[in-house]
Formats: C-alpha cells, sequence, structure tokens
C-alpha cells in the first residue's frame, strides 16, 4: 500500500503544479465568452492568422467593435450574423472578461526591411494614438503582435471603404502623402513583428 | 498433441486467464481518486474542450479523461482531404499538453463496462472512480439499417469515412486510382446525423476532383431525405456555378442495400453500381452511451438537462457532443466545444453546491466547395424553458460563396484544434 500512496500523493503534487494560473470561476461573463474562443482562442488569443487576438484590447473598443458588427456598419462574415444574439448588457460583459486577458503573441514570419521601413511611418503618422509601439492605446484596438493576415484583411476592408476609418486615421493613411499598398504591408510587418 | 493434452493446456490457459482477471479485479482502482473527480470518456471535440475547461474553472477537482487512441483526428476538415487539397495529418492532435499544462490525468485505454451504481468505470487495466462522468463518445453506425451491410468487410470497398482516420485516407485513394469515366455514388442518410452540412460538403469535394482529374466522371448522389439537409440554396449555387454536369443529386431516395462485392447500392427502386461508393450509413450514439444506460426511447441519442447535460436517465452522467440531444444545435464539432464550456462550468457550480448559469452556445459551421471557395452557416443557443433555442433575429448563412469564408475557416481549424490541444 506504501508505495501506492507515494504515488498518489506526487500525482496529487502535480495537480498544484500544473493549476493553470488564469484558473477563474464559474460565471455568467465566462459562460458568454467561452464560445468566443471556438474562433478566437482559449480566452482570446488566436492560434489562426485571420482571426484576430482579442485578450488585452480595450473593453471600450471591444464595445464599439461589437456594436458595429451587430448594427453592419463594420463588414464582416460571421461576426455580425452573431452579434446580432447578445443584448448590450451581455456584449459588455464579453468585453469586460477580454480585456481583462493577457493579449497573447505568437513569432511570426516578418521581413525585417519592411518593419525597418514600417517604423518610421509608425513614428510619423501612428503613434500618437496607437502608443508603444501598438501595444497600447486608448479606444483602438491593440495592433503589436497582432496577426499579419488580420491586420491585411483591416486594412484591405479600410481602404477600399468597406469599414469607415476613424477621422483621424483616414487622416494619415488616405491625407497628405497618402500611403502607398507597400507602405501599408510595411506597417503591418512592423506590429506583427512587435512581441 | 493429443486430445487429452489439448484440453489440460486449455484448462491451464482458462485459470490463468480467470488468475489475472481476478488480479485485476483485485488491484481495483488504475488512479486512486484523492479528491473529488470528473472522468470523461472520448478524447474528441467535446471530451478534450469538457475536461480542460472543468480544470481551468476549478483546479481542485481531478479530471481523468480515458480516450482509446494517443492521437485524434479531426472530422471537420477532412473532406478536403477525399478532395484532394489538405493532408491528414493537418487534422491531428495529440493530448501532451492537456496533461502537462491542465494537470488532466490522461489515460488510454479503452471503456469496456460503467457501473453506474457504483460510480465505476471498466477500462482494460482496472477500474477507475468518479463523482461525475462526462461521455462525449461520438457516434457509432446502425449498420443493421443497411441490408448486406458488413461491418467489417464491407468499408474495405465502400468506406463510409464519417470517422476520420484510415476510411478517408481509403475513399481519396480509390477517387485517385478511379478511371478516368467512372461513376461514384455517395449516399447520405436521414437525418439526425453528424455533421449536417457534411455529405454536401463531401460531394463538392469529390466534383471538384473529378473536375479537375476526371473530367469524364461523375457522381451519382442518393439522399434519403427530401432535399439538401443545411445550406441548400448555397450549395446548389456552388453546384451550379463549379460543376455542373457533373453532380446528378437525387432527393428522397434513400438507399437500403448494399453489395459490396457487386459494388451496388440498392434504394428498393433500382440498384445503381459505382466504381467508387461512399455510403454514410444511419448513425447512433457511441458505444459507451449503450454502457451506462444514457440512451433514450429512440435508441438511438441521449436525452440530456439542457442547463447541466446531465442524463434525464442516469444521475450523475452527462452526455455531451454527437450523442446527446441538444434541442436546436446540430451535431457539429462546434457544437460539441461549446456544449463541452456548458457542462464544465454547470459541473463545476454543482461539485460546489453553486448555483446553475444559464447556458450560451455558438455554433459556426464552415463548408468548402472548392480547395478555396467556402460558405458558412452560425448560430447564438440559448435555453427557454428546458429547450435549446437558436436566438431568434440572429445567425444564418452567409450571402454567398468566397474565399474570405475558406480564410476565416483555415483560420477556425486552426483555433479550434489548438484549443483542444493546449
Amino acid at each position: 500500500m506504501k508505495p501506492k500512496g507515494i504515488a498518489a500523493a506526487i500525482i496529487g503534487g502535480c495537480f498544484m503544479i500544473h493549476a493553470p494560473a488564469w484558473a477563474e470561476s464559474p460565471s455568467q461573463a465566462a459562460m458568454l465568452s467561452n464560445t468566443c474562443a471556438g474562433c478566437h482562442g482559449t480566452n482570446g488569443t488566436s492560434a489562426g492568422p485571420s482571426m484576430p487576438t482579442i485578450a488585452g484590447m480595450p473593453e471600450s473598443y471591444l464595445l464599439e467593435s461589437m456594436k458595429k458588427f451587430k448594427s453592419g456598419e463594420r463588414p464582416s462574415s460571421i461576426m455580425g450574423r452573431l452579434a446580432k444574439a447578445y443584448s448590450d448588457e451581455e456584449i459588455k460583459m464579453v468585453a469586460d472578461f477580454f480585456a481583462k486577458h493577457p493579449f497573447g503573441r505568437e513569432k511570426q514570419e516578418v521581413d525585417a526591411a519592411k518593419v525597418a521601413i514600417g517604423k518610421q511611418i509608425h513614428d510619423q503618422r501612428c503613434k500618437k494614438c496607437h502608443m508603444d509601439n501598438g501595444r497600447d492605446s486608448e479606444d483602438s484596438g491593440i495592433l503589436a503582435g497582432q496577426w499579419k493576415e488580420y491586420l491585411t484583411i483591416s486594412m484591405s476592408e479600410f481602404r477600399s471603404g468597406k469599414r469607415k476609418m476613424p477621422e483621424k486615421m483616414a487622416e494619415k493613411v488616405e491625407g497628405e502623402g497618402k500611403l502607398t499598398p507597400e507602405e501599408v504591408e510595411a506597417i503591418i510587418h512592423f506590429y506583427a513583428s512587435q512581441q | 498433441m493429443n486430445r487429452r493434452n489439448f484440453i489440460q493446456l486449455a484448462g491451464i490457459a482458462a485459470g490463468l486467464s480467470m488468475t489475472s482477471f481476478s488480479i485485476i479485479a483485485r488491484a481495483g482502482e488504475v488512479l486512486p481518486k484523492k479528491g473529488r473527480r470528473v472522468v470523461v470518456v472520448g478524447g474528441g471535440y467535446g471530451g478534450t474542450i469538457v475536461s480542460k475547461y472543468i480544470r481551468m474553472s476549478d483546479p481542485s477537482i481531478e479530471v481523468v479523461m480515458i480516450e482509446r487512441n494517443k492521437t485524434f483526428v479531426s472530422c471537420p476538415f477532412s473532406n478536403l482531404v477525399i478532395g484532394g487539397s489538405r493532408d491528414l495529418k493537418d487534422n491531428m492532435i495529440t493530448y501532451d499538453n492537456l496533461a502537462a499544462k491542465h494537470g488532466i490525468q490522461v489515460v488510454y485505454d479503452e471503456v469496456t463496462g460503467i457501473d453506474v451504481a457504483a460510480k465505476q468505470v471498466r477500462v482494460g487495466a482496472g477500474t477507475i472512480s468518479y463523482d461525475r462522468l462526462v461521455l462525449s463518445p461520438g457516434i457509432d453506425f446502425r449498420f443493421d439499417e443497411l441490408e448486406g451491410y458488413d461491418p467489417i468487410e464491407t468499408p474495405k470497398y465502400m468506406p463510409h469515412a464519417w470517422k476520420a482516420g484510415e476510411q478517408t485516407l481509403r475513399l481519396r485513394k480509390q477517387l485517385v486510382d478511379m478511371a478516368d469515366g467512372g461513376t461514384v455514388v455517395l449516399s447520405v442518410p436521414v437525418t439526425p446525423f453528424r455533421c449536417p452540412p457534411g455529405p454536401y460538403e463531401r460531394i463538392s469535394q469529390i466534383a471538384w476532383h473529378l473536375k479537375n482529374h476526371k473530367p469524364k466522371s461523375k457522381l451519382i448522389v442518393l439522399d434519403a431525405n427530401p432535399d439538401i439537409v443545411s445550406k441548400g440554396p448555397l450549395f446548389r449555387k456552388a453546384w451550379e456555378k463549379h460543376y455542373k454536369g457533373i453532380i446528378e443529386f437525387n432527393a428522397a431516395n434513400k438507399v437500403s442495400k448494399v453489395d459490396h462485392k457487386a459494388m451496388s447500392v440498392d434504394t428498393g427502386v433500382e440498384e445503381i453500381k459505382g466504381a467508387v461508393i461512399n455510403v454514410v450509413p444511419p448513425q447512433k450514439a457511441g458505444a459507451v452511451a449503450y454502457m451506462a444506460g444514457v440512451v433514450g426511447e429512440d435508441k438511438k441519442w441521449c436525452p440530456v438537462n439542457q442547463v447541466t447535460f446531465e442524463s434525464t436517465l442516469v444521475p450523475n452522467v452527462h452526455v455531451i457532443g454527437d450523442a446527446c440531444s441538444a434541442g436546436a444545435m446540430p451535431k457539429s464539432g462546434y457544437s460539441a466545444n461549446s456544449q463541452a464550456k456548458v457542462c464544465a462550468l454547470n459541473v463545476v457550480q454543482l461539485m460546489n453546491g453553486k448555483e446553475l448559469i444559464p447556458p450560451s452556445h455558438v455554433n459556426v459551421c464552415y463548408s468548402y466547395v472548392t480547395d478555396k471557395e467556402a460558405i458558412s452557416v452560425s448560430a447564438v443557443y440559448k435555453v427557454a424553458e428546458g429547450k435549446t433555442i437558436a436566438v431568434p433575429n440572429s445567425g444564418g448563412v452567409s450571402p454567398d460563396l468566397s474565399e474570405l469564408e475558406g480564410v476565416y475557416a483555415h483560420s477556425w481549424i486552426k483555433n479550434i484544434l489548438h484549443e483542444m490541444s493546449s
């Protein structure tokens, strides 16, 4: 019996060590938000390059995005159809849930020359709102470490007019010295390179 | 060896096997219980997620997940393997991270019995006790409804490939090896079955292969249902756009008889021969559901409480995924993922004596109609008056076929498989 007891104690010990750091008790917010992970990854960090990581985004940005998906103002394939099912109160709980989780970053393939050009453009035009190399923001999405493919889809939606740019962004992207497609690609590489 | 020696040897062998059996019986528990424990049977779309989310929600609860295979092969995206644009290896995951990161005890063994009174699952190596049991066994087949179908022999000639793996590759090989001009026959069973749009995605993928590699061939579809079961107008649009003259779709044609030696199927009206035949058999809950006595009056699926997924027939046994009946939710991978999370949270609440949380589910199903273009259907589900219903005025199908849907679908499979294996 003795060895068995020791084995069991070791297993017990493993449980303690491996208890996930983000363990959180069941709640209505978790119930609503867990379903998003099928596409956006566990707790909002995505493993698929066309699906954005939504963890760690400012709550205001998540709220605003879901409202725009719901009204159809922001184009989407699936998100708009699903957003219509949630009340404003539920959307608030989901936004709060993901805002609290850390934004996970995976290493992406980037071109060093493009990253360098992107950094220059960022410094000249973007850093006032997309602070700390796109890591921080008051009400826009976090760009640092976001998936390249998602950012590319987003920028093409913005530039084709399918998605409305905020006024300040329009000024910097389409205003004086309008960005070329190559410059936009460089900025995307820069943000994707941020770890 | 003379006859007497043989009998003696046989007696010794029988004696030995009885002895070894009683040693196992005495050995009892494979993993002695330390505290409160949930045992999960099945490591697919439902089982992995319920295990992980219980541990994420309350690490003081032990989770033992029993699964017979070391590698899981995803059914979603396996139709692309049949069409030739995906490697089956990309559909595979293992359970190493679930054990390492979440402390889930993964037992690779076959469940041979369930004693719901003693709250024990019997596996090859002994017994495993539980406080609550979650079954996520997927599907088995009602082969007996197809005259002439031999469960072992028939799939060697006519693979169903409705569980991804060896049969997926066999069907792919048959399509590659077939002479140009050969006829492919595919039959769809009566609903409900695993993955409502699945047969129609497969039809599209086979047609894509024929169009590109066997232009003289055609595909005859025999569908037991009155019409395409899911995303009908979009599939028809895709077939019209890409596969005109290749697909012959026959609704309300139920295959009742198969003959794998003659390579033919019979609808009772007509016998149809094919060079490649893909009979998707009618389905029922996976075998372990029957062991636990949780299959309902229809003798096919498991009725469950829609808030907790606890069986309405056997207490402390929960059933999720394809095997259970969950109101308006389709039998899909995403549904199983969603049900697993609802079940996990409310199992934790039950074990902690806390109030149940009203369920919220999502289902998203993408189907590829070529190697790149896809269509989708999505919905949010809630429980009203004990029934799972789709939230009105939301969800629905994609407006059209598009490559962008295909791009999103690709990220979906990455995320959902990653969630199950990390």
